[in-house]
């Protein structure tokens, strides 16, 4: 039991290549988690938009997932699915999706009314309007949604190391399981945290670059 | 050629027809205003050309062919089509905007950029404005570029729904000019919608005129509708000032001027004289080699030999062949010798006009 709130650099930079393949791990968790859960929402979030009745029973499910405490959900999962990357990405999708449909299904409703009656009247089929009017204005609200959902994950991956999984997570679980190891919990929180607020100003870039109509107005909503 | 036959819209839900038993032509290249007051379905009518909105009975033609027969989405890339709040792409330029329909029909780059300067010259839009997006552009701007972009594949029929509603009044008589010297030369087939009378007898050929429900009350050019409303309805509606929004629209050129009273320079003031007594007026206008210019009274003449010594004052207004009535009559009432003059091309002088001449146009 020496020096407990000691930062040992030492091991860090012993340790680099330990370090860099969990911060690997955790990009590649929090990507694929926001990844699918965009390829998910996204078709619902359309249904949803263009049948207001679908709405609610989306949202609602959506909103069940968020609620289940992530370690319970994770605790169900593993008679099924095991110690694997599998439940990890499961627990994490589950949990982008309520922010994902929720805005952009916002963004699709606030595209104005009157470029969709001048596009529909200049002649687009439903899916271009919906590829080349609506989509495109509705980017800012569903980037934002993006953002949240990133920032949110990336702090959950931690947690995924409870099953074996986790990225930066194991080593605050390592710290834990070493009696509070302050060098081992300081770099995986820090470097947790660096990561969020880094993916966070990546993500307002991608958006100041893909709606360059949008420069100068609020980003996001 | 646009053509309606018993055309009815009834929307689900409501009892009354939103459109009911409309039968309405446009013939090739004539400009039609659809104007009434909220509730008429005039902009219903509007949209069920391009069948934005389905009729429940009845046909629509355009070029002789059935609307409900064709695919709407390529029914609509073949009508202009444009919108009192312009619904321009927000995310797109100027540019890409005119160049919405070329684009969605195909046409190669080079030929739609080509297209987008012919039109940009048309519409007087400086060529920086194309690369900018529609939230840069000032209001009788963005009004341009959807006219502009509702042209773009040139199509013989448009469709416009009060497309100068959305700028101030000075804006809007600048833009309706400039479309009105365009459709001059593009004589495309139109069919246009206001709620705004003097907008709809700037703007038609025939205005539709519509009672609630969409009942045609008269179906006749401006003149006629100002001159003979064809019942109280319509009467009532073309509002107060009939005789002057109907003077606005004869030209000068369309009546014969009168005789007024004429000297040159070198004469000697008896002549003067004797001319204004011919015409019981107390002035004379004065004419070198049929140039104008200006008039003498008795007063500036006294104590002159000859007619040029007086030093005619030039008129405050003359008004030219191209003027309507309304223009004269307002030259007329502002002038101190209570005429107007018409001159024609290098001032040359062609006669006088005067209330009474004027009045005798709005009685007749």
């Amino acid at each position: 039991m020496t020096g407990a709130v000691e930062f040992d650099w030492e091991w860090v930079v012993e340790h680099l290549d330990l370090i860099g393949a969990l911060l690997l791990d955790h990009v590649i968790l929090t990507a694929l988690a926001v990844g699918i859960g965009l390829v998910i929402s996204f078709p619902l979030a359309v249904l949803a938009h263009r049948n207001r009745r679908l709405f609610p029973p989306i949202t609602w499910a959506a909103g069940i997932l968020y609620t289940i405490p992530s370690l319970a959900l994770f605790a169900l999962l593993v008679p099924f699915t095991g110690l694997t990357k599998v439940t990890a990405e499961i627990g994490l999708v589950s949990y982008t999706l309520l922010i994902l449909i929720r805005n952009i299904v916002v963004g699709l409703d606030g595209v104005p009314a009157d470029t969709k009656e001048a596009a529909r009247g200049m002649g687009y089929t439903d899916r271009q309007l919906l590829w080349r009017v609506e989509l495109p204005l509705a980017l800012p609200a569903v980037v934002a949604g993006i953002r949240i959902a990133t920032v949110t994950t990336i702090g959950l991956v931690t947690v995924t190391a409870i099953i074996t999984e986790g990225g930066l997570g194991q080593l605050i679980l390592d710290a834990l399981q070493r009696r509070l190891d302050f060098t081992r919990a300081f770099t995986g929180a820090s470097l947790s945290l660096l990561l969020a607020i880094g993916a966070d100003v990546l993500l307002i870039g991608v958006q100041r670059f893909l709606t360059p109509w949008a420069r100068g107005r609020v980003l996001a909503r | 050629m646009i053509s309606l036959r018993n055309v009815s819209k009834v929307f689900p839900g409501r009892g009354r027809p939103a459109v009911g038993n409309l039968s309405l032509d446009v013939q090739e290249g004539e400009t039609i205003v659809l104007v009434g007051p909220s509730g008429c379905g005039k902009t219903t009518t509007l949209r069920m050309v391009n069948r934005l909105i389905e009729p429940t009975s009845g046909e629509i033609l355009v070029d002789g062919t059935d609307v409900m027969r064709q695919d709407p989405v390529q029914l609509r890339r073949g009508i202009g089509y444009v919108i009192q709040s312009i619904g321009l792409l927000p995310h797109r330029t100027v540019a890409e905007n005119i160049a919405t329909v070329p684009r969605l029909v195909g046409w190669d780059g080079g030929r739609i950029r080509e297209r987008v300067r012919e039109l940009a010259g048309m519409f007087r839009l400086d060529e920086e404005l194309l690369n900018q997006y529609p939230s840069e552009l000032s209001g009788g701007q963005r009004q341009r570029v959807g006219v502009a972009r509702a042209l773009a594949v040139d199509p013989p029929v448009m469709l416009m729904d009060e497309p100068f509603g959305a700028v101030d009044p000075i804006i809007r008589g600048r833009l309706q000019d400039q479309f009105l010297e365009i459709q001059a030369r593009l004589r495309k087939t139109i069919m246009f919608v206001t709620h705004d009378i003097d907008e709809a007898i700037k703007m038609a050929d025939r205005i539709a005129i519509l009672n609630i429900g969409g009942v045609l009350e008269q179906y006749a050019p401006p003149e006629e509708i100002l001159r003979e409303p064809a019942n109280d309805f319509v009467e009532e509606f073309v509002g107060s000032e009939r005789g002057l929004k109907r003077l606005a629209l004869i030209r000068v050129a369309d009546i014969e001027v009168e005789e007024g009273p004429v000297v040159q320079p070198s004469d000697p003031v008896e002549s003067a004289v004797g001319a204004m007594d011919r015409f019981g007026l107390d002035w004379t206008a004065v004419v070198e080699d049929g140039r104008l210019l200006g008039w003498v009274d008795r007063e500036m003449l006294r104590g002159t030999q000859k007619v040029g010594e007086a030093g005619p004052r030039p008129f405050s207004a003359a008004v030219t062949m191209e003027s309507s009535l309304r223009e004269a009559l307002d030259s007329i009432v502002t002038s101190r010798t209570n005429v107007a003059v018409v001159t024609g091309a290098d001032h040359q002088y062609l006669g006088i006009l005067t209330v009474d001449r004027v009045s005798r146009e709005i009685v007749a």
